[in-house]
């Protein structure tokens, strides 16, 4: 009845489980008996949870990315304790068995759930405003993406207090992910989740495209669209490209797991290193998918804040889509040591290192952006700031992990880890960081505030160092990744002032969650306020419309003239626009992506179980709702002409308080 | 899945003047979905070139293969697409009851292909020829399944659409959008067969 499920799943001997378990079960009920209490039910579904709105679904991505980014800390803080712990016969505080599901939970969490959502929330915001459109080309489908990765997101959280998680590493290398080396539920857990997660952001995919190619305002050529855009543009190519080969590698596997075939299995014809070549094929241009974006948001962030336009724009473009190609041919240095051969392996090294190329050309764009102009040190800027030091020294080393001969001396060692860690918190997150106090404004009309945020910034700079230049050093010691104790003395320093690193870069979160908390306490005073809608003196689209915007974003449709229109527009006190205003066609929100999320769920949960019956009403149940909502017609209506007069006169009165306040 | 979506709001914005927009962002945006999928297949497609020659004792294509049976499927589907393009044809004339002819007509031969490879599929396990024989089985289950599944879901979403379409729908423009997103996936998938047919029928077979 119950499949593989049974109380001994519960794993209530492990007492931190148990403890984190009561810990997210106080805080939840105190969130749902908070919003019971406060009769805000109706108000959640009404307004967020059926929301189709493009900016409501990017503050839900932001807050589930922040979610994951807690349980992805947690996991990096346990590991580095154990590590220094667990040295010279003391076996530390985490038993192998554990410890192996906190590291692939770890990255897991981080890529798919931290990053990849705050990525999706991050070009949900502000793609639609800068390309002045109403909402994305497929409004249900990007509520739907939601669901999915929040299915995702849960199904591997469930996966702490029912049965575990895998034990194979973040990208379940197949033979250990077998069902022969990992008879357990914790593959399938990683498998679920990730599938599902994985069709949310392929529609993701679909959908921005769809939307920057067709619903760009008129006059927009794709060389008059804002940076930000055009790398959202790349990722979605990256996504759809990359994604569905991720499906198909993680499909196999569990054909493999569920049904005895033997793609990837030791006997039988099975080849492993068809494996690695396709997930990898997905792999490397994921975290392409991840960067590309953020340097989207440093470019918007150095142009507004040194006050000049984007020292060339033209290059930075032809960049982008540079690094968009080169990243489909550079995966097998995921694995020089497989044995491809010289010959594969020099291509691969020298693709490699010609990526570092287009990189190059980035930093010094944004080097001559600030050059002579009026760098503003806010925030953001410092992020940006800190992005180009520490990913310069991490592109450094991916180019030296490029030349094979080396690769094969640093290859799963700490020197790896410490390098994807130097770009992907120097690169990714900072820069996330960076656009959400950069747009924080636009979401919610009041800005973060700058102190706490600097202060976040330093602890996470310095601690980053503290906790990843060792890790440099004992990589080149010849210490390897996924150790769980070791008795080498010479390590055991370095392995301290790592996990004080850990500790500073805790601090810098903490100062993270204290600038929110500032932020909203301290959202009325005025110097917080952002009346005019565009508080930096920006220069898209985005800040030429109140904060937060109108559900149709724009009350009427912007004529471009070129790059920057909005800010050339301001500098010669042009009026936006007269034209007459008309009816604006908008879709209505809908609970189909909820219930097909729900459904989602119940099909997932119910396979990694073996519970065949439940797994039948969740595939039914997401077939019946899909094939109900598209008999539905009641999807849209009209915002009159009355209600946008009304807005527009507040936002008018706004921005005459604002001038009369300065 | 695509089809499901609004329409976009700047699709009705940009109707000004009674000027007709072919591609609407449905239509184009279940294209890019059709390319995805085209990266699916190509990526089932290179697991079964890697895998094709791993028999692991157990039998070849050559010996298993029945090259009539696959033709027949071949004809079959070959011919649903053009039994298909009429229900386009009659859909832009507006007949709907012809439409709903030959879509019926269409989904009679996609069922009667999926029958048959669901009989050739039950005849080689039952000779113990299954999936989990070889990894060359492996990749050859999966890939045709894969195909098999996806004419399946096409069956699906053809009789839904034949109900809708006998509902308040009609031939209303967004069922019309709905039918040329089924008629790209159903010409597709006609597409991925014949390289199927060739790179996994003829080629095992020659």
């Amino acid at each position: 009845m119950l499949g593989k499920l049974s109380f001994s799943a519960i794993p209530l001997d492990v007492p931190i489980l148990v403890g984190t378990f009561l810990g997210v079960a106080v805080i939840g009920l105190a969130v749902l008996g908070a919003v019971t209490y406060y009769g805000k039910w109706g108000y959640l579904w009404r307004e967020w949870l059926t929301t189709v709105d493009h900016k409501r679904l990017a503050v839900m991505y932001v807050i589930l990315a922040i979610v994951m980014l807690f349980r992805g800390f947690a996991d990096a803080i346990m590991m580095r304790t154990q590590l220094a712990l667990a040295y010279n016969g003391n076996p530390g505080y985490l038993p192998p068995h554990h410890y192996d599901q906190v590291f692939s939970a770890h990255g897991t969490i981080m890529i798919f759930f931290m990053a990849m959502a705050f990525m999706t929330g991050l070009m949900n915001l502000v793609v639609p405003l800068q390309i002045g459109a109403r909402d994305v080309a497929f409004p249900f489908l990007n509520s739907l993406s939601f669901y999915m990765t929040l299915v995702g997101a849960l199904l591997i959280n469930i996966s702490l207090f029912i049965g575990e998680f895998a034990q194979c590493g973040w990208l379940v290398y197949p033979p250990l992910s077998e069902m022969q080396f990992s008879p357990g539920v914790g593959v399938d857990y990683y498998i679920w989740a990730v599938q599902i997660s994985g069709v949310g952001t392929l529609l993701t995919g679909v959908n921005f495209f769809t939307t920057i190619v067709k619903m760009r305002a008129p006059g927009m050529g794709w060389m008059q669209m804002p940076v930000f855009t055009w790398t959202a543009f790349c990722t979605t190519v990256l996504i759809m490209v990359s994604f569905p080969v991720l499906t198909v590698t993680l499909a196999l596997l569990s054909l493999d797991r569920y049904l005895g075939m033997h793609f990837f299995t030791n006997d039988a014809g099975g080849n492993v290193m068809l494996y690695l070549s396709m997930i990898w094929t997905w792999g490397h241009p994921e975290v392409y998918i991840l960067v590309i974006p953020a340097f989207g948001v440093f470019s918007e962030v150095t142009a507004t804040f040194s006050q000049k336009p984007l020292f060339g724009y033209k290059t930075m473009v032809y960049a982008t889509c540079s690094i968009m190609v080169l990243s489909f041919v550079v995966w097998v240095h995921h694995f020089f040591t497989m044995g491809a051969g010289a010959n594969v392996n020099t291509f691969f090294g020298i693709m490699t290192m010609i990526i570092a190329v287009p990189t190059g050309v980035k930093i010094f764009n944004w080097l001559f952006t600030m050059y002579k102009g009026r760098v503003e040190f806010t925030a953001p800027m410092y992020w940006t700031l800190g992005f180009m030091i520490t990913f310069s020294i991490g592109g450094m080393t991916g180019v030296m992990m490029a030349m094979p001969a080396a690769d094969w001396i640093l290859h799963n060692s700490l020197f790896l880890i410490a390098h994807f860690h130097n770009v992907i918190i120097g690169g990714v997150y900072f820069g996330y960081i960076a656009g959400m106090g950069f747009w924080f404004p636009k979401a919610f009309g009041f800005k973060l505030n700058e102190a706490w945020g600097k202060r976040a910034f330093w602890c996470w700079f310095v601690g980053f160092y503290l906790a990843f230049v060792p890790l440099y050093i004992l990589g080149l010691e010849g210490m390897t990744r996924r150790m769980n104790h070791y008795d080498n003395p010479d390590w055991y320093p370095w392995m301290l002032v790592a996990e004080a690193g850990a500790i500073v870069i805790a601090c810098g979160i903490v100062c993270q969650l204290t600038q929110l908390y500032v932020s909203i306490r301290d959202r009325n005073l005025p110097e917080n306020l952002d009346l005019t809608g565009d508080p930096w003196n920006g220069r898209t689209l985005e800040w030429s419309i109140s904060s937060p915007p109108p559900a149709y974003n724009f009350a009427v449709i912007p004529d471009i003239h070129g790059l920057d229109t909005f800010h050339t527009e301001k500098q010669l006190g042009l009026k936006a626009h007269g034209k007459p205003l008309a009816p604006i066609h908008m879709p209505k929100n809908t609970s189909a992506g909820v219930f097909i999320g729900l459904f989602s769920f119940i099909l997932g949960f119910a396979s990694i179980w073996y519970i065949w019956w439940l797994a039948a009403i969740g595939l039914i149940g997401i077939v019946a709702t899909m094939i109900l909502r598209s008999a539905n017609r009641d999807v849209d209506y009209y915002v009159p002409v009355s209600e946008i007069e009304h807005n527009e006169e507040v936002y008018s009165r706004r921005i005459a308080a604002a001038q009369a306040a300065e | 899945m695509a089809h499901e979506a609004t329409m976009s709001p700047l699709a009705h914005a940009d109707d000004h003047g009674g000027e007709h927009h072919h591609e609407t962002p449905n239509v184009f945006g279940f294209w890019l979905y059709l390319m995805t999928d085209c990266v699916l297949f190509g990526s089932i497609f290179a697991a079964f070139a890697v895998l094709r020659n791993q028999y692991a004792g157990g039998p070849s294509g050559k010996e298993l293969f029945d090259l009539t049976n696959v033709g027949i499927e071949t004809a079959i589907l070959l011919f649903s697409s053009i039994t298909y393009g009429f229900a386009s044809l009659n859909a832009l004339a507006k007949n709907k009851t012809m439409v709903l002819v030959w879509l019926a007509v269409t989904f009679v031969l996609g069922a009667s292909f999926v029958g048959l490879e669901v009989n050739e599929f039950t005849s080689m396990i039952a000779e113990g020829n299954g999936p989990d024989r070889s990894a060359f089985l492996s990749a050859f289950f999966t890939l045709v399944g894969t195909h098999g599944l996806h004419v399946t879901c096409g069956l699906i979403w053809m009789v839904v659409l034949m109900v809708q379409m006998m509902g308040p729908q009609d031939l209303s423009e967004r069922m019309m959008n709905k039918l040329a997103c089924l008629s790209l996936f159903w010409h597709f998938l006609d597409i991925v067969w014949i390289c199927v047919f060739s790179f996994v029928y003829l080629a095992g077979v020659m």
